[in-house]
This record gives structure tokens, C-alpha cells and sequence, in this order.
């Protein structure tokens, strides 16, 4: 196993100068995992989206290393999973259609590795529906396929935004065993406020605290 | 040198690789939805009878003509290639697209889906205009590389311009105003090749115009890759 680590050092984000948190600093490394915590607005997702370089922070600097080695920023993706309910996948493709779209995004191979998807969709028990329109899914099957779009490529960071939502208490253990198979792995960032997401995770970070540092 | 050589060859066919799969994932998107297909024929339909009906039985000079067939071009592409983009951040999907490509494949991959609507939708509306006007065109080759050069410039700038109004609230009103000052340089030399081709002056002789179209297609696509991963980011 390759040991991939967060840096986060300093980092702040504001909207329209209005802050957001300030001076925010941590790291993890493999095999660890954090959640972020705070009421809704706090940044929770922002942070979330900074990690997944879908946000620059406004200051700071962040920082993924594998193995000692920096990963240039234009290659985090290659490194990152996120689930969150602000990704949406293809409504005009079928739930193996996307799957098989982003696979081969990320894993830069132009063939058809259809019994690897086929096990994700399995993973999330989608594999019956797999040939359906995204359309047609229902709020929670959507969650679960957003579940597997991160886990394409066994990302070594899985990045968790309010993974709870929609889901029935089946879909709910599905995260719970995601998330001990991704310690293993890697690094699982979860941001919630619920605390069973809370219990998954070793450490914990309130970004309240981080508010007017 | 040879390990960078060849590090450099398996990123541009990546960057190749992925370029033709968002392509691809494009055209199935679009065949199953028709986001674009059926407004842009409807919008051709409709800018080729108002051509029809203002003109009626009247002989209109094939230099007047070209000028009313790069408005139906340009319109027609101002209505439809804004598109591709406009229609990721409204349907919240540019985030997963985000988290896994490359933005430069994603431009590219952009791009070819852009040129390849936009061939298409110029072959029906220079079919319709030369069957509703009596447009003839006396060097047939020399307009035809025309229209191909011309429409690629129109493309890459139309595409980068999509790329920017999509972050933007009101798209609708911002495309015209953007595109215009941009896409004029490319309009002019494409109305003024397209006459002087119309009228049988020899592809040699367009060379010039041609030029001016290429080195605009070529600066376009430059700038468009090293500044869409800006424009990209959130």
C-alpha cells in the first residue's frame, strides 16, 4: 500500500470577502480518517471541495503527497474519490453506461473491463438495475451509484460529503463497510453531522473553531 | 531524454484517448436527449424560410447571398454550440466530469463534439439556402475549405466562450456579447473568402484569406487550452 498524505497547511476560503473558515491547518496519512464537523453553512462541503481541487482555497496551501513524493495538482483526481450530493451523474445514461464512462476517465484504459463495474454495481446492489436510465432511479439508488463513481479506480483518498443522505439502512451499512475497507487502503474525510458518520472516523475536526482564527 | 520523450507520448495519447471518450459520451447524450439537435434544425428551419419569405421571386446577388448564409451560420451557432457546456453545470454533472478527466481532454473532447454539430448542421443549411436562393458558387473546392476552415475558428472560439457563460447567471445574454467582438476578425475574412470564391476566384488566390482563418484557429485552440483549466475552476 502506497502512503498518500494531506497536508493542509494554513488554508482559509472566504465568498465575496465574506470568510468562510480561516487558518485552517491538518494533516492525515494513510489509514487514518478525519470527519469535519459543523452546523450547515460552516464550510463543511467547502473544505470537502477544496481537497478534491474542485475549489481553490482564498489562502493557504494544500498539499497531497504519495510517498514522500508531491502530486501536482492537475492529478489529484487520478487519487480522489467523492461522493456528494452536489455530483450528479448522466440521467441520460444507464447506471453501467456512467460507470463505465468514468472508469475509463480514470483509469486511462480505452477497453471494457465490464466484470470490474459489474462488481461495483454488485458492491451497491445496482447490478439488476444496471441497465436502466439514470432517470429512473430513485433518489437512494442515485446515492448508491454516486457510491461507486467514487470508489472507481480504489481511490487512495475517499472523500465522504453527508454520504447518509437518501439512503435506507441498508445503503447505510454499505458506508459503514466502505469506509473500514478505505482505512485500510487509504484516507476517509467524511464531513457531517451525524454522528454515526462521526463514529467512523479516528479524529475529528469542528470548523466552527476555525471560523474568526 | 528518451524517458521524457516517451512520457510525453503516453500523455498525448491520453489526452487523445480521453478526448475521444467524452466525444463519444457527448453524442450518446445527445442522440438519447436531443438538448441541441432538434432547437438548432428548428432554428435552421425557421432562418431559412424568413430568408425564403423576404426574398421571394427577387435575383439577389451572390455576394449579398454569402453574407445571409454566414448569418444563418453564425446565428445557427450561436443558438446551439453554447450549449455543451451550459448543459453540464445545469444539470450538476461538470462536477463528477471534474473529479475525472483531465481539462484539457475535456476541452478538446468539447470541442470535436462542437465541430462535428457543427458540419452537420452547416450541410443542412447550405443544402436548404441553395434550394430556397439561386446561390452558385463558382470554386465549389475553394468554398468548401472555406467552410470547413472557417467553421473550426467559429468552433473553438464559440466552445471556450460556452466554457466561460456557463459559470455565468445570465448565459443567454452574455454569448452574443462575448462572441461577438471575438468571432468578428473570423466573420469578416469568412463572408469576404466566401464571396470571392463564389465569384470564381481561384483557391490560390484565397490563400491569404485562408491563412488569416488557420492562424485564427490556431491562436483560438492555444489560448483555449492554457486558459480553459482557469476558466474551469470553480
Amino acid at each position: 500500500m502506497s502512503n498518500i498524505e494531506i497536508v493542509c497547511q494554513n488554508i482559509s476560503k472566504s465568498f465575496s470577502g465574506k470568510n468562510v473558515f480561516v487558518n485552517l491547518s491538518f494533516k492525515i496519512s494513510s489509514g487514518k480518517s478525519l470527519s469535519i464537523t459543523g452546523k450547515n453553512g460552516s464550510g463543511k462541503s467547502t473544505l470537502i471541495k477544496i481537497i478534491a481541487n474542485l475549489l481553490n482555497p482564498t489562502k493557504g496551501d494544500i498539499k497531497i503527497y504519495n510517498n514522500g513524493l508531491n502530486i501536482p495538482k492537475e492529478n489529484w483526481y487520478l487519487s480522489t474519490g467523492l461522493i456528494s450530493p452536489y455530483i450528479n451523474l448522466y440521467d441520460e445514461l444507464t447506471g453501467f453506461e456512467n460507470l463505465d464512462f468514468f472508469y475509463k476517465l480514470k483509469s486511462q484504459k480505452s477497453f471494457i473491463e465490464s466484470e470490474i463495474i459489474d462488481h461495483l454495481l454488485n458492491e451497491v446492489n445496482l447490478y439488476d438495475r444496471k441497465n436502466e436510465y439514470l432517470k429512473n432511479y430513485s433518489s437512494g439508488m442515485k446515492q448508491r451509484l454516486k457510491l461507486a463513481f467514487a470508489l472507481i479506480n480504489n481511490p487512495p483518498i475517499l472523500l465522504m460529503d453527508e454520504p447518509g443522505s437518501n439512503l435506507d439502512n441498508e445503503g447505510i451499512e454499505l458506508i459503514k463497510k466502505v469506509s473500514r475497507l478505505q482505512m485500510q487502503r487509504g484516507i476517509l474525510l467524511i464531513a457531517t453531522n451525524d454522528e454515526k458518520d462521526k463514529e467512523l472516523c479516528e479524529n475529528s475536526i469542528n470548523i466552527e473553531e476555525y471560523k474568526n482564527a | 531524454m528518451k524517458t521524457q520523450l516517451i512520457l510525453k507520448n503516453t500523455k498525448m495519447r491520453d489526452l487523445y484517448r480521453t478526448s475521444l471518450l467524452i466525444f463519444k459520451k457527448d453524442i450518446r447524450s445527445e442522440l438519447r436527449t436531443r438538448y441541441v439537435i432538434n432547437s438548432l434544425v428548428m432554428f435552421v428551419l425557421i432562418i431559412i424560410s424568413i430568408i425564403k419569405f423576404s426574398l421571394g421571386e427577387e435575383i439577389v446577388d451572390d455576394e449579398i447571398l454569402t453574407g445571409l448564409l454566414w448569418i444563418a451560420i453564425f446565428f445557427s451557432a450561436s443558438n446551439g454550440l453554447s450549449r455543451t457546456f451550459v448543459k453540464e453545470e445545469d444539470k450538476e454533472t461538470s462536477a463528477a466530469l471534474k473529479l475525472s478527466a483531465d481539462p484539457s481532454a475535456i476541452i478538446i473532447g468539447k470541442m470535436i463534439f462542437n465541430l462535428f454539430l457543427s458540419y452537420a448542421i452547416n450541410i443542412l443549411i447550405i443544402t436548404l439556402f441553395v434550394l430556397i436562393t439561386d446561390y452558385h458558387v463558382k470554386n465549389i473546392s475553394g468554398f468548401i475549405l472555406i467552410i470547413f476552415i472557417g467553421n473550426l475558428g467559429l468552433v473553438s472560439a464559440s466552445t471556450i466562450i460556452a466554457a466561460i457563460i456557463s459559470k455565468a447567471n445570465n448565459k443567454g445574454t452574455l454569448y452574443p456579447v462575448l462572441s461577438f467582438p471575438i468571432l468578428l476578425p473570423l466573420i469578416v475574412t469568412a463572408v469576404n473568402a466566401t464571396k470571392l470564391a463564389s465569384i470564381g476566384v481561384s483557391t490560390e488566390k484565397l490563400m491569404g484569406e485562408l491563412q488569416i482563418l488557420i492562424s485564427y484557429s490556431i491562436v483560438v485552440i492555444t489560448a483555449s487550452l492554457m486558459l480553459f483549466k482557469y476558466i474551469w475552476e470553480d
